[in-house]
């Protein structure tokens, strides 16, 4: 029976009852249980992240209890602050550095490749296209163990050992896959016309990339650069079995062997902290870079967002 | 870390007008030096032949290679006609044989990653599912939102769990409040590693999901209604359907790294009964037995190698249709 048929079956039923029917029955009411449901989600994705940066500026040791507010964990302490221990603060500079250099090397590179091997067809760019997606969905930790190898074990980038180097060469091929994949959709969408219209127009094929092709190529790769320069700050597994000594472990690898090995404190939330506040500042100057960029054009606030965050 | 990935499915690709319009009015085509193609590509096929194809074979190579009895270390044979399959009888023995402690391992691997992703699945459709549809003009704010999790570095989500799970934090001081006793979450629990990765990995299907929800015409859903669907069937036979793709590649961006995951139980359990195949194969590299390790790898791969070229097919597919 359906809801109409014991609604006209009770006539004595009062108005209240009657209107939560139609509430029921109107088919565009407002979804008050998803959305409901969807903070109940936000609330748990995100409170346990504050109570974390929370938790840096406790005045006591703990982890788990608040005890006042300080900036103890930052430059306060002379001993166990991120500024004054020598490895929480080598650390921060070992990641910014990494973020730069991968960020420098892998999307000049994974731009020329996307504009290569998008244009040039033919089986061998289409199984070097393959390879390159393969790079972005292998597990990275399988990856990783085949840099470890090479590293430790191949005459010639064994010498280079494991360390700066190693990291670098590893973040750049881990991470090249995100222009040349983005750029390419890009291509995709931009089509042949422009290229056609400036060859017709008398410029030479390097001429066109040059004045047609990258600028209107430049929030792709502004995005892509975004993501790759956040995606090393985030990057975890390469850098921790490629990294030798404390001198060149960046904070993630640090944040997770200290907690592992029982040194856990308030510093670490403050370099977690630290690590944070560099992300969303990429974050935000990507998002704004990316709407300066797509002026004029049909980008509204959620492409950018969605855009710098790699789902476009 | 996972990683979220153009969530384009074939028929969603928008389609240039004139794209295909190459030849007008008996103009000679535009015809490019092919070269100029190949040395734009050319810095790029390099590095991934010398820094991907290379390491991988490398890998084959230590696998199939043999131990140095005297420094205790494992020597690459880098000629396949020379190949020893001892660390691979190895490996097999261990996972397949009588007392396989592997086989143990690689089933809870399994297990856990089929619950975590499904529990994520779970929770993240609904959310990524309102957002798409009904937040309306709030859109923006609840998209960032979700979307502020994928800033936030891998290790500080952990540590947030970390700090809240001890046995004097802040959930156990609201279950012993309610009168539920005080668990000990990170002794080494499968539900606490299963939560970590959960909420790990969330944030990625989340992206992909609302990617591929968002692209959905609401017409086609308005015309589902008008034609007499309920609400529950119109999800059913209209929404539900057109995010198969989404979901299928959310899954795959999540499951892929939770395979390879070693560091999500090594903080919330570091118990031996709750290890992954990620801390068998992490934990035998510095040592004499890293051939078992890099064999273990490739039996990995070799496995994942289906779902992975899936996703390069679709991927690629994506791009074919538009150009």
């Amino acid at each position: 029976m359906s809801s109409a048929a014991v609604a006209e079956q009770i006539p004595a039923a009062g108005e209240v009852r009657k209107s939560s029917l139609r509430f029921f029955r109107n088919p565009w009411r407002h979804p008050w249980f998803l959305e409901g449901f969807t903070w109940l989600y936000l609330i748990w994705s995100l409170a346990p992240i504050a109570l974390a940066v929370l938790f840096s500026f406790n005045k006591g040791k703990s982890q788990a209890t608040y005890q006042g507010l300080t900036w103890r964990w930052y430059w306060g302490d002379k001993v166990n602050s991120i500024w004054y221990n020598p490895q929480l603060h080598s650390a921060m500079f070992q990641t910014l550095k990494l973020s730069a250099v991968t960020t420098l090397i892998a999307v000049p590179i994974g731009v020329a490749f996307a504009l290569g091997i998008n244009r040039w067809r033919g089986f061998l760019p289409s199984s070097f296209n393959f390879l390159m997606i393969l790079s972005f969905v292998v597990p990275e930790l399988i990856f990783g163990v085949a840099m470890f190898f090479i590293f430790t074990q191949m005459p010639g980038l064994k010498d280079l050992g494991l360390g700066n180097w190693a990291e670098i060469l590893g973040l750049v091929t881990w991470n090249v896959s995100w222009p040349a994949i983005i750029v390419q959709g890009r291509l995709v969408t931009i089509g042949k016309q422009y290229e056609e219209a400036s060859a017709d127009l008398g410029c030479t094929q390097f001429q066109t990339m040059r004045r047609v092709m990258l600028p209107l190529l430049i929030p792709a790769i502004f995005a892509s650069a975004i993501l790759v320069f956040s995606g090393v700050i985030d990057d975890f597994v390469i850098v921790d079995l490629l990294s030798s000594n404390a001198s060149n472990t960046p904070m993630s690898v640090i944040i997770y062997s200290t907690q592992h090995g029982g040194n856990g404190g308030p510093a670490l939330n403050a370099l977690a902290t630290v690590m944070l506040v560099l992300s969303f500042l990429v974050a935000g100057l990507g998002y704004l870079g990316y709407r300066i960029m797509t002026r004029g054009q049909r980008i509204d606030g959620q492409a950018a967002l969605t855009a710098i965050a790699g789902a476009e | 870390m996972a990683r979220t990935g153009p969530a384009v499915s074939p028929g969603q690709v928008e389609q240039v007008p004139g794209a295909g319009s190459r030849q007008r009015r008996g103009q000679k085509p535009y015809q490019p030096n092919k070269w100029f193609w190949v040395l734009l590509a050319a810095p790029g096929m390099i590095w991934l032949v010398v820094l991907f194809v290379v390491p991988f074979y490398a890998m084959l190579a230590i696998g199939e290679g043999k131990l140095d009895r005297q420094t205790e270390s494992p020597v690459a044979v880098y000629n396949p006609f020379t190949w020893s399959s001892a660390n691979f009888t190895n490996v097999w023995r261990d996972l397949f044989g009588s007392g396989a402690f592997a086989g143990d391992i690689a089933w809870r691997t399994i297990w856990y990653v089929a619950v975590a992703s499904l529990l994520s699945l779970v929770i993240g459709y609904p959310a990524a599912y309102f957002v798409a549809r009904f937040a309306g003009r709030r859109k923006g704010i609840f998209l960032v939102l979700l979307i502020a999790p994928f800033w936030i570095s891998y290790m500080m989500r952990m540590l947030a769990w970390i700090d809240l799970l001890q046995t004097n934090g802040y959930v156990n001081k609201v279950l012993s409040f309610v009168g539920l006793g005080s668990p000990d979450w990170l002794g080494g629990h499968s539900y606490t590693v299963i939560l970590g990765l959960v909420y790990g990995y969330i944030p990625y299907l989340i992206l992909v999901l609302f990617a591929g929800l968002d692209r959905i015409d609401p017409s086609l859903i308005e015309a589902g209604r008008d034609l007499g669907l309920g609400r529950a069937r119109t999800f059913l036979r209209v929404t539900l359907p057109l995010s198969r793709q989404p979901i299928l590649t959310g899954m795959l961006i999540t499951v892929l790294p939770m395979l390879g995951d070693y560091y999500t139980n090594t903080l919330l359990s570091g118990a031996r009964d709750t290890s992954m195949i990620g801390n068998l194969i992490e934990g035998q590299l510095s040592t004499p037995s890293a051939g078992q390790g890099a064999i273990l790898s490739l039996i990995v791969l070799l496995v994942l190698l289906v779902p992975m070229i899936y996703y390069v097919v679709q991927t690629n597919r994506a791009s074919q249709v538009a150009s």
